[in-house]
């Protein structure tokens, strides 16, 4: 059986449903076509214990973006917003971030704090205009021109001294800010962290104060925690994408998009049944698109060799941990268990955590990003029991030796050692686990490299050239060939930019055309 | 007491020993990490054994990478703008490769040598590019470089002396043909190609053999005042044949850092190997673009008035260089056999269409004194040299 549809959505990740919503929106004939049994890509809600739900990849929202929630018309519902960030100490004297406020930190780092979140999130505004649009190309096209002039005037308005401070700190790793502001370990350790989660970078790689702006870039750094876990999202993304008419088919993983004669014609599923289409439209990761759904014989070698060389390696496993309980964490406040909690003592501790990685290691004292979901969402785990969902860096995706039951027995055990030290109870009130490595990752949400970001977030694959040089404006160089997910501009979380920017290119294209 | 040769400063080749043997002028430069003889005794001597007997070229120099794999040919395919699956076992193709922005990387031969085994040839080296190009084929790609030794051998007596070497049933081989022979033992690669315009082939096999080889060839031609030559009387040939030659008539666009420097093979006049019925190939999109916008250059064979050679001269639209230059002579030479001031050059469209004028700012020097002369020139559309012997098949013996 064929069925001719105006466009094919291979996969249906956020981006994907956000992507095909707006497609079928200005009447188009959407088919969207998900390897799994459930939609939503690395924003799923799933049980991992019997009776534990969790967020299986992503478990917070940092920056969906209004422009998607106002189009779409989206209102997810929150169990929390605006949390704090606990960042533990050892001792039990943690620091308290919220917004530009710091608690607990050391004399006059609140102060400096202030100063350094203002000035963070005037650069990040600037960076978030740019996160709405397709990035410009270095051509005569006047709307290309018109884009790059208003980024340069935009960089120029923010006036000489921040305008020096934007262009010798958007290359800058976070770890040579954080010593030359902060006193406060704790808080070094936690801003740090924050620049480097989701990426193979430490806190004293190049470009980690970009990545630091991506996070705040959003909402300020604002998260909030989606009542019924991040599935809810791409739930209701997927009730208003079908609304709009798009035709939704999952357990279908796409085997091939086809090429003819240099331009798309449709998609071939696993099991053989082919959907013809001349505009395909891939949410997956733009190595798997490119290299293994096309095939490099329909590209050109220069394209071909920058795709084979993007850097995609995954380095943040994902643990679940279901309580019987929640764990003593001695210092914290009993409601501040809906909190975000990290455990990042100081950057040297992240950038120490860091190193092993860089030659094939996991982390033997990792950080974290930890959420107890089921504190504010009773319906994740059963009555008086909890979830502890955490992001535990680092893990790299090309382990030495490979993700053996071993290795993973071994970082887990790495995992909760650490945890011990700030909960000391934690052991006897874990009943069952999880972790998902980004080995794991790949497998499960076909992301390849297992990487949040589908493509390192590093300056050379940034804005004009993410995830490639050629391949920057949504469009590949294959015809009627998109991309639309965390691969392509701007980047990975749950924000829908990249789903957005892609549809309206497309739209936009066609207008032209 | 002995001294070991330390392999230092330029190689040597496989008849580097014969060369030197009849070399009287030591005058030798550097090919690709080789020694390569200018001239062995006159250039002009040397041209003219090529143009009315056979001139003997040593090509091992040449860079030569095996092409094999399940994906050979869909590789090939790829990498060159024309058509691969016409290339049959036993043929070779002259093709030019292109990066992403269908400018030219280098041109070369591609022997088809059995069923899926290629060899491709040319002057620069490219395993970078070749690997790259290997991301995603199921394909081996070996240089061996240093492990063929080539011979161009070239000029109108080549068959007769090849035939009296013993290799027989040559006349068959159709030019862009090749044939494999017995060679005391070894395998002996004939192809009927080369670098001159005129009746010739090229002889391939293993180094070890390669002086015998040299001794077997020159024995058989004893009779046909065969010389082995240097680059000089190639060059001359070479022009007059209209051939290309990198780095002087275009660049190789991976060596080329100002853009508008490089060429595209539209603008190299070799549109005949741009097959845009296939469906991708490096350039291609470029190029097709390329096509519909129009070009901005356009080589040009010149037929200058006058005998002053036109080496790097200015081209212009006018007698009087009123205008500002439209281009400019990249290879020029005074043409012995043709009797005709031969040059080739580059112009930007529209200038150049075959058969129209340009005129040609010709410095020479007379006595340390420097003179300016305008020679008018005719744009030509055939090579200088297109002897109907270059075709013949069989050959005409002498």
């Amino acid at each position: 059986m064929t069925d001719k549809f105006d466009a094919i959505v291979v996969g249906g990740g956020h981006n994907g449903l956000v992507c095909s919503a707006l497609l079928a929106r200005s009447g188009k004939q959407v088919l969207l076509l998900e390897a799994n049994e459930q939609v939503g890509g690395a924003a799923v809600t799933r049980e991992f214990a019997d009776g534990y739900s969790v967020s299986a990849c992503a478990h917070l929202l940092y920056n969906l973006q209004p422009s998607v929630t106002k189009d779409l018309k989206l209102s997810p519902a929150l169990a929390s917003e605006n949390m704090t960030t606990v960042a533990l100490d050892v001792d039990g004297e943690h620091v308290r971030i919220r917004g530009n406020s710091v608690l607990g930190a050391k004399e006059g780092d609140a102060e400096t704090y202030k100063a350094f979140h203002k000035r963070m999130t005037r650069f990040a505004d600037l960076l978030n205009t740019y996160f709405n649009k397709t990035p410009p190309r270095l051509t005569k096209n006047f709307k290309d021109l018109l884009t790059l002039g208003q980024l340069g005037f935009d960089v120029r308005r923010l006036g000489k001294t921040e305008m020096e401070a934007f262009l010798r700190l958007i290359g800058m790793n976070i770890h040579d800010e954080v010593v030359e502001r902060f006193d406060c370990p704790v808080l070094k350790g936690a801003v740090s962290l924050d620049a480097v989660l989701g990426t193979h970078l430490g806190p004293r790689s190049p470009n980690t104060i970009m990545t630091y702006l991506y996070r705040l870039a959003g909402d300020h750094g604002r998260v909030a925690s989606p009542m019924g876990g991040m599935g809810s999202v791409s739930e209701e993304l997927a009730r208003v994408a079908r609304d709009e008419g798009v035709t939704i088919r999952t357990g279908k993983p796409v085997k091939r998009i086809i090429v003819e004669n240099g331009r798309v014609t449709g998609v071939e599923a696993e099991d053989g049944e082919r959907f013809d289409s001349l505009t395909v439209v891939s949410n997956a990761d733009p190595k798997r698109t490119m290299m293994t759904l096309v095939g490099a014989r329909h590209m050109e070698t220069g394209f071909t060799r920058r795709m084979h060389h993007m850097r995609a390696r995954g380095n943040a496993a994902k643990l679940h941990l279901a309580l019987d309980g929640l764990p003593d964490i001695p210092g914290m406040d009993k409601n501040e268990y809906g909190e975000r909690i990290v455990i990042a003592p100081t950057e040297d501790y992240v950038e120490r955590a860091f190193n092993p990685a860089k030659y094939g290691e996991s982390s033997p004292d990792p950080v974290f990003e930890i959420t107890f979901p089921s504190f504010r969402d009773e319906s994740l785990a059963p009555t008086g029991k909890h979830v502890l969902s955490a992001v535990v860096q680092y893990a790299p995706y090309e382990l030495k030796g490979g993700w053996t039951d071993e290795a993973r027995q071994e970082f887990e055990s790495a995992a909760i050692r650490v945890l011990e030290e700030y909960m000391p109870d934690i052991t006897q009130r874990i009943t069952a686990s999880e972790l998902l490595t980004p080995a794991d990752i790949e497998r499960e949400f076909h992301i390849t490299g297992g990487h949040w970001h589908h493509c390192e977030l590093t300056l050379d694959q940034f804005l004009f050239t993410r995830p490639v040089y050629g391949a920057a404006q949504y469009r590949m160089p294959v015809d009627g060939l998109y991309l639309c997910g965390a691969g392509a501009h701007p980047g990975g979380g749950v924000s829908g930019a990249a789903g957005r920017n892609a549809a309206r290119a497309i739209l936009s294209r066609e207008k032209a055309a | 007491m002995s001294v070991y040769e330390v392999p230092q400063g330029r190689l040597k080749t496989p008849f580097y020993d014969r060369m030197r043997a009849v070399d009287t002028i030591n005058s030798w430069h550097e090919w690709k990490g080789y020694t390569t003889p200018d001239e062995l005794y006159c250039g002009e001597t040397e041209y003219f054994a090529l143009r009315n007997s056979t001139g003997v070229f040593d090509i091992s120099p040449m860079t030569k990478y095996r092409i094999t794999g399940p994906d050979a040919l869909d590789y090939l395919d790829r990498l060159v703008t024309r058509d691969m699956r016409k290339i049959k076992p036993g043929r070779v193709a002259y093709a030019v490769w292109c990066d992403d922005r269908g400018q030219v990387i280098d041109d070369g031969t591609i022997f088809h040598l059995k069923e899926g085994d290629y060899r491709l040839c040319s002057q620069e080296r490219h395993m970078a590019w070749l690997t790259a190009a290997a991301i995603g084929f199921d394909v081996s790609i070996v240089d061996e470089t240093h492990d063929v030794a080539g011979l161009a051998v070239q000029g109108p007596t080549t068959w007769s002396i090849l035939n009296n070497m013993g290799l027989e049933g040559l006349e068959e081989l159709k030019p862009f043909g090749l044939t494999h022979f017995d060679f005391e033992g070894t395998e002996l690669m004939v192809s009927r190609t080369g670098f001159t315009g005129d009746l010739g082939y090229e002889l391939w096999l293993a180094p070890e053999k390669a002086e015998a080889l040299w001794d077997a060839l020159f024995d058989a031609g004893k009779d046909y005042s065969m010389r082995a030559i240097g680059v000089h009387a190639l060059e001359l040939a070479r022009i007059e044949a209209g051939y290309l030659a990198a780095y002087v008539d275009f660049l190789p666009s991976h060596a080329t850092v100002r853009t508008g420097h490089t060429r595209s093979p539209l603008e190299l006049g070799l549109g005949w190997l741009v097959d845009f019925k296939k469906p991708n190939f490096n350039g291609r999109r470029a190029l097709a673009e390329e096509k519909r916008n129009g070009s901005t250059w356009r080589l040009v064979k010149l037929d200058i008035e006058g005998n002053k050679i036109a080496d790097s001269a200015y081209i212009f639209g006018d007698s009087r260089a009123k205008k500002k230059s439209i281009g400019f002579i990249t290879s020029a030479a005074w043409s012995p056999v043709c009797k005709q001031n031969v040059a080739i050059g580059t112009v930007r469209t529209p200038h150049g269409e075959v058969g129209s004028n340009v005129w040609v700012e010709v410095y020479y020097q007379r006595e340390m004194h420097w003179n300016r002369a305008m020679a008018k020139a005719t744009v030509v559309d055939k090579p200088f040299w297109f002897p109907p012997r270059r075709g013949a098949t069989p050959p005409e013996p002498f």
